[in-house]
């Protein structure tokens, strides 16, 4: 009976997934020159060591069905011969010089760092991604961080995964098509490394390095990618995101993010509401402190404290402002003053003073966290 | 110490055992301390598939079910170390302890006591490794690679631990590899000259070589660790003008021959077994010694293959590549050898056969995805994902594993006086050769369509082949207790085994009974 | 062979020729790799740094050529100051002497001390870039509030491979405060 319903219940799950997932075999051709270089040599390599097992294998099967005492073998006494010791040495020899021949003529183009028309700057934290892109003419910087979007009711399965489940940002980075993109990575805490597979560009961001690499997108669309450097806890949650558009939409884009960036600092400046700022508090939250404290501000035992019912969430507003402003030396705190806004840092203080049960009452506002910073 | 091992000859011959205990903490025969080292080793590997079936189970569907993340890469990092250090070195020098005294034709090893003091700081070593996962924080959790900072200045405050750890693993091994290079070059029966020599001996000597060479390397890179993390010094800490990258050339230049470490000794093995039941010499004895030589020199400049995503120039990333490639010349010289050495033998498919060759097949098939890893430019797509973990899982699950347990199967009965139930070591070979298949082929896929390894929970695109995957890590698991419980059975209640039970065998090791007395070769053989 | 016995060879000998090997690879870590490391790093270039300071070389200047110079400033996650390039990008021409400054505050109520690293890139550059005065050269102490320029002066060797157009120079501020300072921060 038990065992008829786990085979059922292992049935249906298999057909489910199956249903929902494909089962891709292969590495993706990718959207730029490089990328289907790079599929060529892998493909290349593979039908090599295919037509070498097929022959190796072939030779041993052959002498295991054949050669086998059951069947009245009876051994030979050879065991050695220069002549074929030598072709075994130097066939292979031969056909992993071709390979490398080919493989240094794409490596060679891969380190072509020659004049690239946009440069993004791309700096991982402890887990998401900061984008920066480098443009002298621009009036506002644009900067911005790019986290993980899937909620964590869907990681801790009480709600339906989305078919982008663990693949989604709140800002994807948008760059050209047909144009050269100059990618200079680097970290602010650990290493993290920063990978699109329809790209072909993986690259570590090394705290205190600046690495490089380029690309030219083909083809315009959303390619996905994750860290693939091991960077601590949420090391599986930290995507990336990359929207490739035609130059003219990326160039109204960057306008627009400009404007939205001069428009994002008037909003330090204006009036805010107690309900306003916590909602946008609650935003902040969820894209910068979750991960660790925990969305219910319980924290983890042990690793991250809690908030809820913590001694500076409900001290005086001065404390609580200097611990996520300036961070909290030699543990994972880091100092958000140069992460947040001053808005985005008065929502989320207020937010994190008045949730969960903790109910100071007061509020933090963009002035008063800009005058923190002034030190006054 | 020195001093003291020449007289080990007069000192207890043709005694038996003592008894209880004491003949176990005391012992400094060469054969009990190979028993300990084995189940040792295989005690971890137990321990280290348990910390595996965590994180297949975690895996076993998109989500988090089990575990949370910071357990995840506990465990995954107390897997990678504890099946490294604490299985598969040490399966091979309790092989090697056993056997290569009996295939040199040797009383014992060169330097019993010291042999006894190298087996018993490394139960010290694993249980203060174990316990960080009890401390506050949780244990080491950056990677069994332990890349700085992460392991430094972002690492849990048990690191202090696994340092120490590490050290008495690195001391466990210099002196076991010591005592092999000492027996081998100074205890060989009159007439066993060098090329005489058992391939296992040969490929032991290069290891132990190796270990010398590297242990101290992998001793330094910690101690950096250990000075940055305590005091002050700045190796590996940008801030104080050090580099990050520093920390991995240093690892892999201990890291790439710690691979070999792992598999020359399985190449003796594997030419032990099949000439033995090939009923055939081995083929190109010569050049398998040659390969493995340059084998084992070659792994000394390829290190920054690990690390082509790195950041390293042009010229370094094109030589680190061809040199890798060329790694494949010697490792298909030995395949071909093997093949050739069955090709018009007289083959039985004997338990240890069965593990010997299904190593050759799938051994290779983890060099060719090594060797299309060596291709740099492809190696930006396959560097950190799943199909790396295939490959590596490859070369040492049915690569170094399989070897030793071929090993096992073909000495136990030297060993323990008794044969092995013959279905029973094929049921346990078949269930594990299709759970390792199921469990490792798999991770290719995923890896090519860009899983990332080392993360606990995935998109939905890799789930497929992740359940599958973890079906085959489960059948894979479970299949190692009947292993165990074919050893016990066979030592509590096998058939009496003969002196050599199989036909076509060689070597020393089979001109004394079975079980092997106590004190072998206590006057040397002779040798033709 | 009877007399094989006596005449097996020492195992002091080869004890001795380990350890030494061990305790050889364990001082070439040390003494070997690491700054082996340091000056492959410093002939190529590789990790961009530039630490030393030159003195300013009599170059003519290369009226032809100008090549673009961006100035990027970050911040080490835990570093709470404020950090940035007075200017972000200026065309330079190979030779000549050329001053820019950053701007970094201590907001912060404690007194700090923080140190730059540079990197730079393409790091092939590295070799061709030469700073006679730069604020990476020594650590930066801040009091509580306080601000400061701090000045970066550097040339550009002609020789400077032709491909090269753009030079990126990052600097990474790390808080490098001794553990007085930073007791301060220890709430309560």
């Amino acid at each position: 009976m038990k065992l008829q319903r786990v085979f059922v219940a292992l049935t249906a799950l298999l057909i489910s997934s199956v249903a929902r997932a494909d089962w891709t075999l292969n590495m993706p051709r990718g959207v730029t020159d490089i990328s289907q270089e790079v599929y060529g040599l892998h493909m290349l390599t593979f039908w090599v060591c295919v037509v070498i097992g097929v022959l190796v294998f072939g030779v041993m099967f052959y002498s295991m069905f054949k050669h086998r005492k059951s069947k009245g073998a009876v051994s030979s006494n050879f065991h050695e011969s220069t002549k074929v010791e030598l072709a075994w040495t130097l066939i292979p020899a031969a056909v992993i010089f071709a390979i490398g021949v080919k493989a240094t003529y794409t490596l060679a183009d891969m380190y072509n760092f020659e004049e690239s028309e946009v440069t993004l700057e791309v700096v991982g934290y402890q887990w998401r991604w900061r984008y920066r892109y480098i443009d002298e003419n621009a009036e506002q910087e644009v900067s911005f961080f790019s986290s993980m979007a899937t909620p964590r009711d869907e990681i801790n399965n009480r709600l339906e995964k989305n078919e982008n489940y663990l693949l989604e940002v709140d800002e994807p980075v948008v760059l050209p098509t047909g144009t050269k993109v100059r990618f200079l990575l680097s970290s602010a805490d650990v290493i993290h490394s920063w990978w699109v597979p329809a790209l072909a560009v993986k690259k570590d961001a090394i705290p205190g390095i600046v690495n490089e690499a380029w690309t030219i997108i083909n083809e315009e669309g959303t390619y996905r990618g994750q860290c693939t450097e091991l960077c601590g806890k949420d090391h599986g949650f930290m995507p990336v995101v990359v929207e490739a558009v035609s130059p003219e939409e990326f160039e109204q884009w960057l306008a627009d993010k400009e404007q939205e960036a001069i428009e994002l600092a008037e909003l330090n400046d204006r009036e805010w509401t107690f309900e306003e700022l916590m909602e946008r508090g609650e935003e902040v939250y969820t894209s910068a402190c979750a991960s660790c404290h925990q969305p219910n501000g319980s924290g983890v035992p042990g690793a991250f404290p809690a908030l809820a019912n913590s001694p500076i969430a409900l001290g005086p507003a001065e404390g609580h402002l200097n611990v996520v402003v300036n961070g909290v030396r030699g543990t994972a705190m880091a100092a958000y003053g140069n992460q947040l806004s001053d808005a985005d840092m008065a929502a989320v203080i207020t937010y994190e003073r008045n949730a969960w049960g903790n109910d100071v009452g007061d509020m933090v506002t963009p002035v008063d966290v800009y005058n923190f910073k002034a030190g006054e | 110490m020195t001093t003291a091992t020449h007289d080990h000859d007069h000192d207890h011959e043709h005694h038996g055992p003592a008894k209880g205990l004491t003949r176990w903490l005391y012992t400094t025969n060469h054969k009990d301390i190979g028993t300990m080292y084995l189940w040792f080793s295989f005690a971890m590997f137990l321990l280290g598939g348990s910390f595996a079936m965590v994180i297949r189970a975690e895996l076993f569907q998109p989500g988090l079910q089990l575990v949370q993340p910071e357990f995840f890469n506990q465990m995954t990092t107390m897997h990678g170390l504890i099946m490294v250090f604490g299985a598969v070195m040490p399966a091979f020098v309790g092989l090697a302890n056993w056997m290569i005294p009996m295939m040199v034709g040797a009383p014992d090893m060169a330097l019993p006591r010291m042999n006894n003091l190298s087996f018993w700081i490394l139960p010290f070593a694993f249980a203060m490794l174990a316990s960080t996962l009890f401390m506050e924080g949780g244990g080491p959790n950056f990677g069994w690679t332990f890349y700085a900072p992460l392991s430094t200045t972002y690492a849990p405050p048990s690191v202090t631990f696994f340092i120490f750890a590490v050290h008495i693993m690195g001391a466990s091994s210099i002196m076991g590899a010591i005592n092999i290079v000492a027996t081998i070059l100074n205890m060989r029966a009159p007439g066993m000259t060098l090329m005489k020599m058992p391939l296992f001996v040969w490929t032991w000597l290069i290891t132990a070589y190796l270990l010398i060479a590297v242990m101290p390397v992998l001793a330094g890179v910690v101690t950096m660790m250990l000075m940055d993390i305590h005091f002050g010094t700045a190796f590996f800490n940008a801030a104080g003008g050090g580099s990050p990258v520093l920390f991995q050339h240093i690892f892999w230049f201990f890291g790439h021959p710690e691979v070999y470490i792992m598999i020359l000794p399985a190449f003796g093995i594997v030419s032990a077994i099949i000439p033995a039941f090939a009923r055939k010499r081995l083929f190109g004895y010569s050049s398998m010694v040659y390969a493995t030589a340059s084998i084992a020199f070659l792994s000394f400049i390829v290190w920054a293959h690990h690390m082509f995503t790195v950041g390293i120039p042009f010229l370094g990333e094109a030589f680190f590549m061809w040199a890798t490639m060329l790694i494949a010349v010697p490792t298909g010289v030995k395949v071909f050898n093997w093949v050739t050495t069955m090709f018009r033998g007289s083959m039985t498919f004997e338990t240890p056969m069965l593990f010997a060759i299904c190593f050759v097949v799938l051994f290779t098939i983890g060099g060719f995805s090594g060797l299309m890893l060596a291709v740099a430019p492809a190696d930006f797509q396959y560097h950190d994902t799943y199909f790396v973990v295939a490959h590596f899982h490859y070369v040492l699950v049915p690569g170094a594993v399989f070897s030793i347990m071929a090993g096992v199967y073909y000495w136990l009965p030297k060993w323990s006086g008794k044969m092995y139930n013959e279905t029973l070591g094929k049921v346990h070979f078949w269930l594990s050769f299709i759970g390792v298949n199921v469990l490792f082929f798999p991770q290719h896929f995923l890896g090519l369509a860009g899983m990332p390894r080392r993360i606990p929970d995935y998109a939905l695109q890799f789930a497929d082949f992740n359940m599958v995957s973890s079906i085959g890590g489960f059948l894979f698991g479970a299949s190692q207790l009947l292993f165990l419980y074919i050893v016990v059975h066979t030592i509590v209640a096998g058939k009496p085994a003969p002196a050599k039970p199989w036909e076509g065998a060689e070597g020393l090791e089979w001109t004394v009974d079975s079980p092997a007395p106590y004190h072998t070769f206590s006057t040397p053989p002779k040798i033709d | 062979m009877s007399d094989a016995d006596n005449a097996r060879p020492s195992h002091t000998r080869i004890i001795v020729k380990m350890v030494s090997v061990v305790f050889g690879m364990l001082a070439f870590v040390f003494v070997g790799l690491v700054p082996m490391y340091n000056l492959i790093c410093e002939w190529t270039g590789i990790t961009g740094r530039t630490n030393e300071a030159s003195l300013v070389q009599d170059y003519v200047v290369d009226e032809n050529r100008s090549i673009k110079v961006q100035f990027l400033a970050n911040n080490n996650a835990d570093m709470p100051w404020q950090f940035r390039p007075m200017v972000k990008t200026i065309t330079a021409k190979p030779g000549e002497v050329v001053e820019v400054s950053y701007f970094a505050k201590n907001a912060t109520r404690r007194d700090m001390t923080a140190q730059a690293i540079p990197s730079l890139s393409p790091f092939e550059v590295t070799p061709y870039f030469h700073k006679t005065e730069c604020f990476c050269f020594n650590q930066q102490p801040l009091t509580a509030g306080e601000d400061v320029e701090m000045a970066l002066v550097f040339q550009i060797d002609p020789d400077l491979p032709a491909w090269v157009q753009t030079i990126s120079l990052s600097y990474t501020l790390y808080d490098v405060s001794s553990e007085q300072q930073s007791a301060a921060v220890t709430f309560q």
